[in-house]
């Protein structure tokens, strides 16, 4: 099971480091990474494996959420087949 | 790696243009409820529909957070109470106060099948739960209530359009002190699908299974949104856009549902293909036909913009769900339509060019607000127009009028939440079709019914 984590906003030091940080804490792995500037936003689209027995999925959104708001971007956790459903026949 | 500029249009569709799963609604047949005593009818419901949708809030809410998209409603539809009535007789109005008590106990948004299927006739109960209905809806707060007065095989049932006006404006007066909100949840059909997940005409249908889950997509703010890039394209490329949106937006639809009924246990029903406006900025239909080239939903080419939205948005969806069915169109509710709303106060959408885009979309006459001291026979009239198109067309239709009781022209009713708040509309009102409808009986069914 994999889920695709946005991050978007301004550009600062260490939002790839505590984002990942986040992901260890809650025992989910990163398999990808994409980042970019689009229109002066910093893009970081990370793929994940959320498939381990320890990895809670509520949990890891939650702690995403709280980390949103502490540096004051936009995160987005969402299952991977919302995007496969949309953009794959 | 899913494509990076797929990701952020899926984001953005969900963030900034209103893309939501509508509802969630669970069809629970009640037929193994029936009894001879209504009290004991009354507890096999209220048993089963906790039974069978105690878990329904929570499972939409998961997978809200799953998938990261809002799951707007989460709703039951039930048998028609009517065909329990016939068996148990007694109070119909017990029976919409046990569903109310349900639905707030599990926690849904509203409850529909409060209901009677009067197409040909009326059979035993159907009388009685029709008359009981502004009681109903005055006493209870999520149940949600519907009337088949006619379909192409069988005709009109003129008898019943008539009592509509009357229960219509009954139901006005009865909720007179809470903005007329009854009038808003009873909705009055031809040709009424049976698997319609949108409140308020939501019913399980007879032939359906003891329990399926049905799902409504949304997203007028999405379609509008993809149009809005390409300003001077023709209407081949815009009938093209439109189809694919849909197409992804039903795709969500089928996704959802299919893992809800996974989750619950029951099997997946259908996505209805509609697009389903709200009040809020940047998620109404009518300005998807004002992105086409109308300087205002309402004037003259409103019509065909209309047929080409529902016909591209049917198209597209199609191919992504395994099952299509519900209502499946462009909906127009004038009073949950922020550009029908514009539209209608300026006088440029008048109720007869409401009733013209009603023979080329889904529904029909929908949350649209008329003077409170307009005749019962008018609105009964009214119906029985709604109700031809449909007749003739084998489409569905429905009318939702709400007379604004102590309001008339230049005023507004304020419903607040997704049903929006409507301008009172001018009707004709110096010609009398009282005759008519007085006349009763049954307009036989056309031509068109006879396909065999």
């Amino acid at each position: 099971m994999r889920a695709i984590v946005s991050v978007i906003g301004k550009d600062t030091f260490g939002i790839l480091a505590k984002v990942s940080a986040v992901c260890f804490e809650n025992r989910a792995n990163v398999v990808d990474v994409n980042q970019s500037i689009l229109q002066d936003m910093f893009v970081m689209v990370m793929m994940l494996d959320i498939s381990d027995k320890d990895c809670n999925f509520m949990h890891l959104r939650g702690d995403l959420e709280t980390l949103s708001d502490q540096i004051g971007m936009q995160i987005n956790i969402m299952h991977e087949d919302i995007f496969n459903s949309m953009h794959r026949i | 790696m899913l494509n990076l500029g797929d990701i952020m249009e899926t984001i953005h569709m969900i963030q900034n243009e209103n893309l939501d799963i509508r509802t969630i609604t669970m069809g629970i047949s009640l037929l193994d409820c029936c009894d001879s005593d209504i009290d004991a009818s009354c507890k096999k419901v209220y048993d089963k529909i906790l039974r069978k949708a105690g878990n329904l809030v929570r499972v939409g809410e998961d997978i809200s957070q799953l998938y990261g998209i809002p799951i707007i409603n989460k709703r039951v539809s039930v048998t028609p109470i009517a065909m329990l009535l016939a068996a148990s007789g007694g109070d119909p109005v017990k029976y919409a106060r046990v569903l109310d008590q349900a639905g707030k106990e599990i926690g849904v948004n509203f409850i529909g099948g409060y209901s009677a299927l009067v197409h040909k006739g009326f059979s035993a109960g159907d009388l009685e739960l029709i008359r009981s209905i502004p009681q109903a809806l005055r006493e209870t707060d999520q149940v949600c209530s519907s009337v088949n007065v006619g379909t192409t095989k069988a005709g009109i049932n003129m008898d019943a359009v008539a009592l509509m006006g009357q229960v219509i404006t009954d139901a006005a007066r009865y909720t007179a002190d809470k903005n007329c909100i009854g009038p808003a949840k009873l909705v009055v059909f031809c040709n009424a699908p049976e698997d319609n997940p949108f409140m308020a005409g939501a019913f399980h249908g007879v032939g359906e299974p003891d329990c399926v889950l049905n799902v409504g997509v949304s997203g007028p703010g999405v379609v509008r949104a993809a149009l809005s890039k390409y300003p001077d394209a023709d209407l081949n490329r815009v009938a093209d856009i439109i189809k694919k949106t849909a197409f992804k937006i039903t795709r969500m639809g089928q996704l959802v549902g299919t893992e809800a009924s996974k989750r619950l246990d029951v099997p997946f029903g259908i996505v209805d293909l509609s697009l389903a406006p709200t009040p809020a900025v940047g998620d109404s239909v009518a300005h998807i036909l004002e992105e086409m080239g109308l300087e205002m939903c309402g004037t003259h080419g409103t019509t065909a913009a209309l047929a080409l939205l529902n016909d591209a948005v049917k198209k597209g969806g199609v191919m992504a769900s395994s099952n299509v069915g519900g209502l499946s169109g462009a909906f127009i509710p004038v009073s949950e339509d922020a550009g029908m709303i514009a539209a209608a106060q300026s006088g440029v959408l008048s109720i007869e060019k409401l009733e013209a885009m009603t023979s080329v979309c889904s529904v029909g006459l929908d949350m649209i607000v008329v003077p409170g001291d307009t005749k019962p026979e008018v609105i009964s009239a009214i119906i029985a127009d709604e109700a031809a198109i449909g007749m003739v067309n084998t489409k569905t239709t429905a009318v939702r009028i709400i007379p604004a009781i102590g309001k008339d022209i230049g005023d507004s009713l304020e419903f607040g939440g997704l049903l929006g708040s409507g301008p009172v509309m001018r009707l004709n009102k110096n010609e009398s079709p009282a005759k008519f409808i007085a006349r009763g009986g049954r307009i036989p069914a056309p031509m068109q019914s006879l396909k065999n």
